[in-house]
């Protein structure tokens, strides 16, 4: 811990604090918000960023400052737990491909291979498509998509510690599976894993956010912070902060994990978008 | 090497030939189907049971995929749902309307990425270097849609230059063609330029840590000779292979922005399929796009084996 906190730039100390403000946001930002996210709090329109409303108001007149608040929960709460379930299974899937190996591995790798051929929006819109987009369509069909980069990295890295004396040793002593898995390799790779779950949460916001800008992520009543952009999109030729706010909050909350991302990787970023 | 070269465009083939069957089968796992949809909740089950038999959705399961197959390599895409319009004469009309966009934007955003990426390698650590790849890095980690909304606010709204909507139909000089395109082009190249240079950076940069570039820096060489004499031919096959793989990013940016900018392309003719939920049009429209995606991914690893000089004798 102590390692970590002596590598912490100023940027690493902005990121981590942005993430925070925006977790806190997610579990709390429904009681912390002035207003009810319908509540139509002023006649006007579009209003600029003022004391009254920090973020100006809606095309109906509702208080944009309480909205980001209570998309929050949608953005991040709902990319939270996808990435979860995508770096939960690539992990576990890569480490038994890797202590596995053999028609386990194959099988695996190449089922996921055929998914990584398929462009992540193309997928997303072809499962909207078939199911509808309810929250819970949202979550498996992001946490499906991101699997198998998570599951590529996991492998790797645990290929890698596979092959070393101490995994050896360990397996020569008669160690079973789940003891190889929890004690040796997976302590061994949990940084760089770490650091990758941080991007695939990023892609799946940018994924998310997308799809409810186009209209087809969280439906009405509710709202992330994408259809936020979306529903106010003609007050952009005023240029109200009604469609700038929930843009920022996300390029915000993206670029905040990014700079996360390289104080847990020691600077070194992991990887490339995806 | 052509034995290398015919194995991965045999790889890309059934590739497609997987994937096309992950898309039938996503899209058929729905209970109702076209049928039931087709006629609505007044259809009597003896009419829903006739049109079923009649559009094939009686036969199991693989004999349906067979049929689309089948479908697909003969040019027919079945009919739309919405409008019973053959859906290759969709696909045919918005087409050539989202090459055009994906061209233009090509020919703007390769050259461009390819000066900056190659400078910023070149003096890599400087001010230059280090402002390319904050702005960079800041473009691929927001939605592109707010790269498009921001291009709308500076030059539609602020310094009134273009207008906001665009319509491809109605172009009758070059001056519009350029207001059409501007900026739905701007907003896609920002995007594409921004992954390009990274890795085209990352390409050079990695030839630049090879020991033959520390020979030629000990021998005296300038910093811009050993980039462009030495380095660059070395880098041209990562080059190529990172600027199809970022023409690929051209496939997910073009969603957003021919729905941003009202752009009469395949794009948006697949997204108003899907709030329609039109099954016919958005399997053609996906399968459109993910063939178009395994082309470029197969182009730059065949790229990669034909640049690659260890490779050329096998």
């Amino acid at each position: 811990m102590s390692g970590v906190l002596r590598r912490l730039s100023a940027g690493g100390i902005v990121g981590l604090a942005i993430l925070v403000f925006w977790v806190a946001m997610a579990l709390f930002g429904s009681v912390v918000a002035p207003h009810e996210a319908g509540a139509i709090v002023d006649m006007e329109v579009f209003l600029p960023v003022s004391a009254q409303f920090p973020f100006g108001t809606d095309y109906l007149g509702r208080d944009m400052f309480s909205r980001v608040l209570h998309g929050t929960r949608y953005t991040v709460g709902v990319a939270l737990i996808a990435a979860l379930i995508a770096s939960g299974s690539g992990l576990l899937l890569g480490m038994c491909a890797a202590v596995w190996g053999g028609w386990v591995d194959g099988i695996i790798s190449r089922t996921l291979d055929t998914l990584i051929s398929i462009p992540s929006k193309m997928f997303a819109l072809v499962v909207v498509a078939a199911f509808g987009s309810s929250v819970p369509v949202l979550i498996l069909m992001a946490g499906v998509i991101y699997t198998p980069g998570a599951y590529r990295i996991a492998r790797s890295l645990a290929v890698t510690v596979n092959a070393q004396d101490f995994v050896t040793v360990a397996r020569a002593r008669g160690e079973g599976t789940l003891y190889l898995v929890r004690e040796e390799i997976l302590p061994n790779i949990l940084g760089p894993v770490l650091a990758d779950f941080g991007l695939r949460f990023v892609y799946i916001v940018l994924l998310l956010a997308g799809m409810s800008f186009l209209g087809l992520g969280v439906q009405p009543p509710n709202a992330d912070w994408g259809s936020l952009v979306r529903e106010n999109m003609a007050g952009l030729h005023e240029g109200a902060p009604a469609v700038l706010m929930p843009a920022f909050a996300i390029a915000s909350l993206t670029i905040g994990v990014n700079l996360a991302i390289d104080v847990l990787s020691g600077g070194r970023r992991s990887g490339e978008a995806g | 090497m052509l034995k290398l070269v015919a194995a991965r465009i045999g790889l890309g083939i059934v590739s497609l030939l997987l994937v096309s069957l992950a898309i039938f089968a996503i899209t058929s796992l729905l209970p109702g189907d076209a049928a039931e949809e087709l006629l609505g909740q007044a259809a009597t089950r003896e009419t829903v049971e006739g049109l079923r038999a009649r559009l094939g959705l009686d036969l199991p399961g693989h004999l349906r995929y067979l049929n689309w197959l089948g479908g697909l390599l003969t040019g027919d895409f079945g009919r739309s749902l919405a409008n019973n319009v053959p859906v290759a004469q969709l696909i045919g009309s918005r087409l050539p309307n989202s090459l055009m966009l994906a061209a233009a934007t090509a020919a703007v955003s390769v050259p461009l990425a390819l000066a900056i990426g190659i400078t910023a390698a070149m003096w890599r650590g400087s001010t230059y270097d280090r402002a390319v790849s904050m702005l960079t890095l800041s473009v691929v980690s927001v939605p592109e849609f707010l790269v498009a909304t921001a291009a709308v606010i500076v030059f539609a709204v602020h310094l009134r230059w273009l207008s906001a909507l665009s319509a491809a139909t109605d172009i009758t000089s070059v001056g519009q063609f350029f207001r059409v395109f501007a900026l739905p082009v701007f907003s896609l190249c920002c995007v594409i330029v921004a992954q390009m240079v990274r890795m085209t950076r990352a390409a050079i940069i990695d030839q630049l840590r090879a020991p033959y570039v520390e020979m030629a820096v000990l021998k005296g060489v300038g910093p811009f000779r050993v980039v462009l004499r030495h380095a660059l031919p070395n880098a041209i096959g990562p080059i190529a292979n990172a600027v199809a793989l970022s023409l690929s990013y051209l496939l997910g940016g073009v969603i957003i922005i021919e729905t941003i900018f009202n752009y009469p392309g395949i794009a948006k003719l697949m997204v108003d399929g899907v709030s329609t939920r039109d099954l016919p049009v958005v399997q053609a429209c996906a399968m459109v796009f993910c063939a178009a995606y395994l082309a470029l991914v197969t182009t730059a690893d065949v790229v990669a084996i034909l640049s690659n000089p260890r490779l050329r004798h096998r």
